[in-house]
């Protein structure tokens, strides 16, 4: 197998001084800007920071490897005592997919639809004739089974699209292993994973880095998850490094402010409010695609005057499909929804301008929330000018104020979506919400697609346009951190029913259904020994 | 980087802003960018405009005044010689880009019309109209649309206005088809959704959500079906059933001196005489398609600005 060599002062990894710059607007950026790295074998260094801090460059840069429109222009990277930059492809190409593997973010991006999953895991190490195909597929069989695969025996067998996003991941994470590389580069791997696959799936790396002696190189923004996973963690900002630190050192004292920042971000906690007075009532609902499985079957779900309700479950559980109920994109089979005691129809159609005014929504993906060729004064000032009759003039003056609301000033108007960040993005479709003056607000998983410290920003905001307009929001969520700091209330869902609805406090304290016992157990601490405790507990 | 403040702003996130333009300088970057074969193309599609608004004083001879010679040879008087009745060549090869290029543009315009709503409209509805639409579409695109248009001119006569109505119907089928299917991955999108929650109208959600999105192929489209439009005419034309005399039009003209390419090895010149119309056509229609390409290279680019 691969020729280790290393003697044991050496490092494995040896990144110094490294600079990295990008083509933009026709001049290179420096992307980082002198960074060093050490990590030994079997060591696994965190590296966190929010989006631009130059993370998925250095994870890359670590393989030797520049995106598209990147350049290295200085240091040096040393693998095993072999320089990196000005190696030639070929030489590489030999390292990479045998002894340094990449985990990404999306798997189900990143397979290969037309291939079967056992085929594309064992490809590398066929291609480098580290072992042929009948024992690389039986080796494959192995890694399925150590990562608690489901019919690890035939699951290879499947091609991407019939297995789950955290099978995927999983497999993902076999093929990485399957070369016994000496270096594995994760790349956000749980980010787009449900908390209760999300905990498999970091028990099954933690088990086979540590197994196979394998040193590794975690990138996230979720603290807590990283936490579960490094011996060490290097805090990123600009492309510079903030601070490094042993974990537990990292999680107990952090030197720097804006380590401490970044930590602070899951402190927000909303005192709850009781409230009797309902503005917004489902009773009995049933609810299909097509008129086929339930997605949504007798929900009944009660909502608060200026309030915010948390819908919570993972993905499927029918928690998107009550708000298209809601919003009128899909009409109920059968019950009701009272908006103010009065039935709402049950079609968009049906609805009366004014009915439509008054139920909003903010989308997960601000992206594609937005259209690219409208700028945002016209992106704000449409409701404005759809729902209430606003002039030219009138339009202007309210959408900078509703600018100012939102945190950001006047020079935006004339900005495309394509010139904001993601969390101004977000800001943006919040006040595009808010211009129509509406009395409940359905927030779709708003900041699932944000750094923390700017998911925290936009989760204050929220609280904030709360307490001065009155507003009430539906939040639907699967992260169990953000409910916990901003909802009054919480209804918990699985495969389409409610399993319970109440107060937050009620919601978070024991006794609870089995379901919710799960979820909550399943939402990662910022102890670094909650994944080992958990694990042996749950056995 | 030492301006970044240290706690977290909203207006302070990286995000990078593009330089502003106005259009007249964002025309004249992309002008100074373009290749040699757009630039090409875009003069001789200039000079044929040119041609055609100012033919009366461009043309040696009026449109359809007869001469006592036909088939008269090349000279100074009539420099392409004259045809089978003794009108000049040159000056009809002008008044015809006139006809034949106006008659393109105007059913091009019009089958854009026609197919781009209605594949809007059934991206948009989805429904039974999409079901609708689709099916006719299917139905009048499994006849060959020649022999279709031959067939409907020869029932309805061949006036300029049935002519237009015709070929535009005929195909807007393919415009149909094509903004259905670009339109579908716009449709899709929450904004497109946000507008339908707001409770805007279908002509809203085409116009202002989805048309400016799905511009860009739109007219690199148009280029193209111009061209498809313009064979069309001069072919049927060429079969008689198109533009009629004594109105000059290139396929038509191609077809009633056709029988000088006999004569070629007899005299080189009047065998190229019926060439010279179907050299126009020919002409115009590469010259169209290199500025079509130079359009689809410049917008298929996510960057603009490069």
């Amino acid at each position: 197998m691969s020729n280790k060599k290393t003697t044991k002062n050496q490092s494995l990894l040896e990144i110094k001084d490294l600079k990295i710059e990008g083509f933009s607007d026709e001049f290179w950026h420096p992307i980082i800007k002198g960074i060093n790295v050490k990590l030994q074998r079997g060591e696994v260094m965190g590296l966190i920071g929010e989006s631009g801090a130059g993370k998925s460059t250095l994870g890359l840069a670590a393989m030797g490897y520049t995106q598209p429109g990147c350049r290295i222009t200085g240091g040096s990277i040393s693998f095993d005592g072999q320089e990196l930059i000005g190696m030639p492809e070929h030489k590489k190409r030999k390292l990479w997919g045998t002894r340094i593997t990449y985990v990404a973010q999306s798997a189900a991006a990143s397979f290969n639809p037309a291939h079967r999953l056992i085929n594309q895991a064992t490809a590398a190490k066929i291609r480098a004739k580290i072992s042929d195909e009948k024992s690389a597929k039986e080796d494959a069989r192995e890694l399925f089974k150590t990562l608690q695969l489901p019919e690890h025996n035939t699951i290879g067998d499947r091609y991407p699209h019939q297995v789950s996003g955290g099978q995927l991941q999983r497999v993902m994470t076999a093929m990485a292993m399957s070369p016994r590389p000496d270096l594995i580069i994760f790349d956000e791997p749980t980010t787009a994973l449900d908390v209760t696959t999300q905990v498999e799936v970091l028990a099954a790396m933690k088990d086979i880095v540590k197994e196979f002696n394998t040193a590794a190189i975690y990138i996230t923004h979720d603290l807590a998850v990283v936490a579960q996973m490094a011996d060490f963690i290097k805090v990123l900002r600009y492309g510079e490094e903030v601070e490094q630190a042993n974990t537990r050192i990292m999680l107990d004292t952090p030197e720097k402010e804006y380590t401490k920042s970044l930590w602070s971000v899951r402190s927000i906690n909303k005192k709850e409010e009781k409230s009797d007075d309902i503005v917004l009532s489902l009773k009995n609902i049933d609810a299909s695609y097509g008129g086929g499985i339930k997605v949504l079957d007798d929900v009944s779900i009660n909502v608060s005057r200026g309030k915010t309700l948390a819908v919570v479950g993972e993905s499927g559980s029918g928690k998107s499909t009550a708000a298209r109920v809601i919003t009128g994109l899909l009409p109920q089979q059968n019950g009701q929804i009272l908006f103010n005691n009065i039935e709402l129809p049950k079609t968009l159609r049906g609805r009366s301008k004014d009915q439509k005014r008054q139920i909003q929504m903010i989308y997960q993906m601000a992206d594609t929330a937005m259209n690219p060729k409208q700028t945002v004064g016209e992106i704000i000032g449409r409701p404005l000018e759809f729902y209430l009759n606003l002039n030219a003039n009138e339009k202007e003056k309210r959408t900078i104020e509703l600018l100012e609301l939102i945190e950001l000033d006047e020079t935006f108007i004339d900005r495309l979506p394509s010139e904001l960040s993601g969390g101004q993005k977000q800001r943006i479709c919040i006040a595009r919400a808010i211009a129509a003056d509406p009395e409940v607000i359905i927030c779709d998983e708003v900041t699932s697609a944000l750094d923390q410290i700017v998911q925290e920003g936009i989760l204050k905001l929220l609280m904030k346009l709360q307490k001065e307009l009155g507003i009430t929001y539906i939040f639907i969520t699967h992260d169990i951190s953000t409910v916990k700091a901003i909802s009054d209330e919480v209804v918990v869902m699985f495969q389409g029913k409610v399993v319970e609805q109440g107060l937050k406090s009620q919601i978070f304290s024991p006794p609870h259904p089995k379901y919710t016992e799960l979820l909550l157990s399943s939402v990662p601490e910022m102890d670094p020994d909650w994944l080992s405790n958990l694990i042996s507990s749950r056995n | 980087m030492s301006n970044k403040p240290n706690t977290y702003s909203a207006v302070a996130e990286v995000a990078y802003k593009r330089v502003r333009r106005s259009r007249l300088q964002r025309v004249k970057l992309g002008l100074s960018k373009a290749p040699p074969t757009a630039w090409f193309g875009m003069i001789v599609i200039f000079l044929y405009i040119f041609c055609a608004l100012f033919a009366p004083l461009l043309a040696p001879y009026g449109e359809a005044e007869i001469f006592p010679e036909p088939f008269a040879p090349w000279s100074s008087e009539f420099i392409f010689g004259t045809d089978q009745i003794g009108r000049d060549i040159l000056s009809r090869m002008i008044y015809g880009a006139r006809n034949t290029v106006s008659i393109a543009v105007a059913t091009t315009a019009l089958a854009f019309l026609i197919g781009g709503s209605l594949g809007l409209a059934a991206a948009i509805n989805m429904s039974w109209l999409d079901q609708f639409l689709s099916r006719l579409v299917d139905v009048l695109m499994a006849i060959p649309s020649l022999i279709f248009a031959l067939v409907l001119l020869s029932i309805f006569g061949s006036t300029v206005t049935n002519l237009i109505l015709i070929i535009a119907v005929l195909d807007s089928t393919r415009v149909f088809r094509l903004t259905r299917a670009v339109s579908l991955n716009v449709v899709v999108m929450d904004y497109v959704e946000a507008a339908r929650l707001r409770g805007e109208g279908l002509g809203w959600i085409m116009r202002r959500e989805i048309l400016p999105n799905i511009l860009p192929p739109l007219i690199a489209e148009f280029g193209l079906r111009f061209c498809f439009v313009f064979l069309t005419i001069a072919a049927l034309s060429f079969l008689g059933v198109g533009i009629q005399p004594p109105t000059a039009d290139w396929g038509s003209m191609v077809r009633e001196n056709a029988s000088l390419i006999m004569f070629a090895q007899y005299d080189l010149k009047a065998g190229l005489t019926p060439l010279l119309p179907a050299a126009a056509i020919a002409l115009l229609t590469v010259a169209v398609n290199f500025v079509v390409d130079w359009f689809l290279h410049k917008t298929s680019g996510l960057r603009d600005e490069q």
